[in-house]
């Protein structure tokens, strides 16, 4: 019987690309379905009633939330190639600690970052600035996250790389002088045809956030 | 060569209280060390460098921390009674329901407890709002592992036992036999379970313990 794999995403979301780059690491074959999340589909809120939100995998049927646990269930059930997490019980902790904080921390700053203004935006980006410096010193000389090769550490984080420009221009700052050795890491995840293939242009993200911001009133 | 397995943790947090539980089905010998989170160890803050918080476990020198993180590590490391369940898409909902209750159910949770006063209606709307989908989950199984106590069950130790206990000590009541008839029906299962009873804290120490940490919402009245 031929697997039904049917993704509920929304373009500019890094959590929804985390999945697209699974998928296609894994190579599987699936029905893409972009949401708008200010008329969310009936679909979306019968599979998700809990948080109604995106990314949301329905695999034959059967609906998974929350795009860490999605990857987690695509390394599973997909075991037969790209592994996404390391085989090993210590490492596998170590990248689900990371994973999480990434989770916890990136994205709520990055945010905070563009959304806000005066006080509250200096308060951010020293935050910010902050929690890179501990992901960059967690990258170290490694060439990835995951050591070696591409994992999920490196899967949760360098699906902001498409938001970098906003940071960047709202910050006020420069991604490359604060932080080479994450722009190197980038470039270098880059190369990876699923990677490249699935992030949204920069521009094309800000562009997004400038109407966000006008729609919701925080220019 | 001997396993060497350490647990930082305090008598009162449910989180270390879970890792405890998690060591204790599975058989797992170990060693632990309280804790002052006042004064914390220097062997704490080189483990866990990045959150300094417990528990910290400690396998053969290398440490892992936050307790789910630590959870999966064990059900992984060593055979035996199963935290979670062997099927991916049962992981999948399992490890959803966790993260459910840690991230979202227990910050609301707190804030209805011991939050502002002009935000108590509303925060004591949305935990309820939050619980009944937990007990919803629950449906007609004994365990939300099933048969026998699982991974969800473990995370949840703290709706089973320190819910109760945190609502003695502030004066709010949340969740009622009313309103939850099967989360208080699973609490029962849970706590009178024989396992889970060496790792729950003594009542009368930890209400004590929380009231003169966050007042009571009675006493400001």
């Amino acid at each position: 019987m031929a697997d039904e794999v049917v993704l509920l995403d929304f373009w500019p979301s890094m959590f929804g690309m985390r999945v697209r780059i699974a998928l296609a690491e894994k190579g599987i074959k699936y029905q893409y379905k972009e949401e708008d999340l200010r008329h969310k589909s009936e679909l979306l809120l019968k599979m998700n009633p809990v948080h109604k939100q995106i990314p949301l995998l329905i695999h034959n049927g059967k609906p998974v939330c929350e795009s860490l646990i999605i990857v987690q269930y695509i390394d599973e059930v997909w075991n037969h190639k790209s592994p996404l997490l390391p085989s090993d019980p210590y490492q596998r902790a170590h990248a689900r600690f990371w994973a999480d904080f990434v989770d916890r921390k990136v994205y709520g700053v990055g945010r905070k970052l563009w959304a806000t203004k005066g006080e509250e935006q200096e308060a951010a980006k020293k935050e910010f600035l902050e929690i890179y410096k501990t992901l960059e010193s967690e990258l170290g000389e490694k060439p990835y996250f995951g050591g070696e090769t591409f994992g999920f550490v490196d899967l949760s984080f360098v699906t902001f790389y498409s938001w970098f420009y906003v940071y960047e221009n709202f910050g006020k700052f420069s991604m490359e002088a604060e932080f080479p050795q994450i722009v190197a890491w980038v470039k270098r995840c880059m190369q990876k045809e699923s990677i490249a293939n699935t992030l949204p242009d920069q521009k094309k993200i800000y562009e997004f956030v400038l109407e966000l911001k006008k729609i919701f009133g925080l220019e | 060569m001997a396993e060497e397995v350490v647990l930082f943790g305090t008598w009162g947090s449910p989180f270390s209280r879970r890792v405890e539980l998690a060591l204790k089905l599975k058989g797992v010998e170990y060693k632990y060390i309280e804790e002052d989170l006042t004064n914390k160890s220097p062997l704490l803050l080189k483990y866990n460098p990045i959150h300094k918080k417990i528990p910290v476990l400690v396998h053969n020198g290398k440490p892992i921390v936050e307790s789910q993180v630590i959870l999966e590590y064990i059900d992984e490391t060593w055979q035996g009674y199963p935290l979670l369940p062997k099927d991916p898409y049962e992981r999948a909902i399992a490890r959803f329901w966790a993260k459910f209750i840690d991230d979202k159910c227990l910050p609301v949770i707190f804030k209805a407890l011991w939050g502002d006063e002009k935000e108590h209606e509303k925060a004591v709307e949305e935990a309820s709002e939050l619980l009944m989908f937990i007990e919803e989950e629950l449906k007609e199984k004994r365990f939300f592992g099933g048969e026998s106590i699982g991974m969800v069950d473990i995370i949840a130790n703290i709706i089973a036992f320190w819910q109760g206990i945190f609502e003695e000590a502030s004066g709010v009541e949340l969740l009622t036999k009313e309103k939850f008839p099967k989360l208080i029906n699973w609490s029962h299962e849970f706590v009178s379970n024989s396992v889970v009873k060496e790792c729950l804290p003594p009542r009368d120490k930890l209400i004590a313990h929380l009231r003169k940490r966050f007042g009571s919402h009675n006493a400001s009245k």
